[in-house]
């Protein structure tokens, strides 16, 4: 009975074990895997490595119209095409995705600057 | 005597996977019991043939959501032999630190479905709660809490920096201290009486039918692979853990012995951790065949690997522990246990039905 009362105490002024998940998230760990992001994409060369090197196939790089797409449903979050990336375009971002309804590719443009800015005129 | 046939399984509130037995039933003893196996056969095995041997350690990750790192460990040695290199020590020492991780959070996830078998539910909670500590520890080293992804043919892809390891020791003093909090738990009167005589497999039955693992080590069976040395184990002190009760509570005790000794193992590892490589890299040819034994958290798991130089393995053959401990628990059911135990001496043996048929 004490050791009883002893715990029926120490919950009353104990801290929540439990979260409220939708409204609370946790903060990722440092170096999770949640889901992967073409952070980047301004130092995409379109090299194909990424593509080669997923294991389920999930990457496609469109080299003429500078557009990389992810399959997010196919992509198992390994981390292989981040590693495999010589310009750091991948990264891999700890928060997980969200639930979706419609499965949609996840694509990924290439910004391209112009060589020349124009002059600035007075 | 009338005998009558009750089918148990493959969906039933205290299985966790899909395994049928059909019971044939004396009054409320068991007279026979037929295993029926293959709902949920993915056809991984094929799968390993037609992918590049880089990308079959995702696959063999898939293959048991429970014990991924075993299935990789397994996988890569394999193929490491047939290639012809070997880990560098630093790799080895990491690769024991996630199987022995792996262990544990598989052999607490075992006591909390024991119990919810059982019908202690507040167990089965706080079992669980201590679990989410482990698998926590293993997001922190390895980037996600099912599939590690840290196992690479040559070695590991992640290093283990020394916060990391550090915070590792933390987690193993937490989890040491909150097992000694329900430790009790052996010693309560209704998990005796539920488990104590029920499902007896001796030592002679156990041989004859092949049992593996904790369900071997319960009937006094000294087999242990981690002894053979492979990866750091030849450099870490320790005894397999044999119980001779050769029952239910047997095989709950040996699993909680083991549970202490793999929190011992990883702080051996954590002292004894060398310094240098973790990755070797080599282009050789895969030619010729490969045996790869590794102790998985459920016993032997058995890999065949078959190269014929070309650029993809010619054939893979996985032999998972639950696989070996399916008939002798046909032997434990058909000793005319109750009915109601049947749920209690199936769990005994930890099924993991998922991986068995692939």
């Amino acid at each position: 009975m004490p050791g009883m009362l002893k715990i029926i105490f120490g919950n009353l002024f104990k801290k929540r074990a439990t979260r409220l998940y939708p409204f609370e998230k946790r903060a990722p760990f440092e170096n999770a895997r949640g889901s992967m992001d073409f952070a980047h994409m301004e130092n995409c060369i379109f090299c194909n490595l990424c593509a080669k090197n997923c294991p389920p196939k999930a990457i496609t790089v469109d080299r003429a119209n500078k557009r990389n797409a992810l399959d997010p449903l196919r992509c198992i979050q390994c981390g292989v095409c981040a590693e495999a990336c010589p310009k750091k375009v991948i990264e891999m971002r700890g928060q997980y995705n969200e639930p979706c309804y419609a499965k949609r590719t996840h694509v990924a443009a290439q910004v391209v600057k112009c060589a020349q800015t124009p002059p600035e005129q007075k | 005597m009338v005998k009558s046939t009750i089918t148990f399984g493959p969906q039933h509130p205290v299985f966790p996977e899909p395994i049928q037995f059909i019971l044939k039933v004396v009054d409320e003893k068991v007279v026979l019991a037929e295993p029926q196996i293959g709902y949920v056969h993915r056809g991984i095995e094929k799968a390993f043939e037609l992918n590049d041997p880089k990308d079959n350690i995702f696959l063999a990750e898939r293959i048991c959501g429970i014990c991924p790192a075993p299935h990789t460990t397994a996988y890569v040695r394999g193929v490491e032999s047939l290639m012809g290199i070997e880990a560098p020590p630093r790799a080895k020492y990491i690769r024991t630190i996630m199987n022995e991780l792996n262990r544990i959070h598989s052999h607490i996830l075992w006591a909390g479905l024991l119990g919810d078998a059982i019908g202690f539910e507040s167990y089965f909670m706080q079992t669980w709660n201590y679990r989410e500590k482990v698998l926590d520890a293993i997001e922190k080293i390895s980037g996600h809490r099912v599939t590690y992804a840290m196992n690479a043919i040559g070695g590991v892809r992640r290093d283990m920096t020394n916060e990391q390891l550090r915070g590792l020791e933390k987690t193993m003093d937490y989890v040491e201290s909150s097992l000694e909090n329900i430790e009790d738990v052996m010693k309560d009167y209704t998990i005796k009486k539920r488990t104590q005589g029920i499902g007896i497999l001796t030592e002679e039955e156990a041989r004859r039918d092949g049992a593996v693992g904790p369900t071997a080590r319960a009937s006094g069976i000294s087999q242990d692979l981690r002894t053979s040395g492979y990866d750091a184990y030849g450099d870490l002190k320790f005894e397999p853990v044999v119980v001779n009760n050769c029952d239910s509570y047997g095989r709950f005790a040996v699993r909680w012995q083991e549970l202490k000794q793999s929190i011992d193992l990883i702080r051996q590892c954590i002292v004894k951790m060398p310094s240098g490589e973790i990755l070797t890299k080599s282009n050789n040819p895969m030619n010729g065949e490969a045996i790869s034994r590794v102790e998985a958290p459920r016993g032997e798991l058995f890999y065949y690997i078959k190269g014929n130089g070309s650029k993809k393995l010619e054939r893979v053959k996985v032999r998972t522990p639950t696989f070996a401990n399916i008939i002798p628990t046909v032997t434990m059911l058909s000793k005319g246990c109750q009915v109601a135990d049947v749920s209690v001496i199936v769990l005994s043996m930890d099924p993991c039905i998922s991986c068995t048929e692939r």
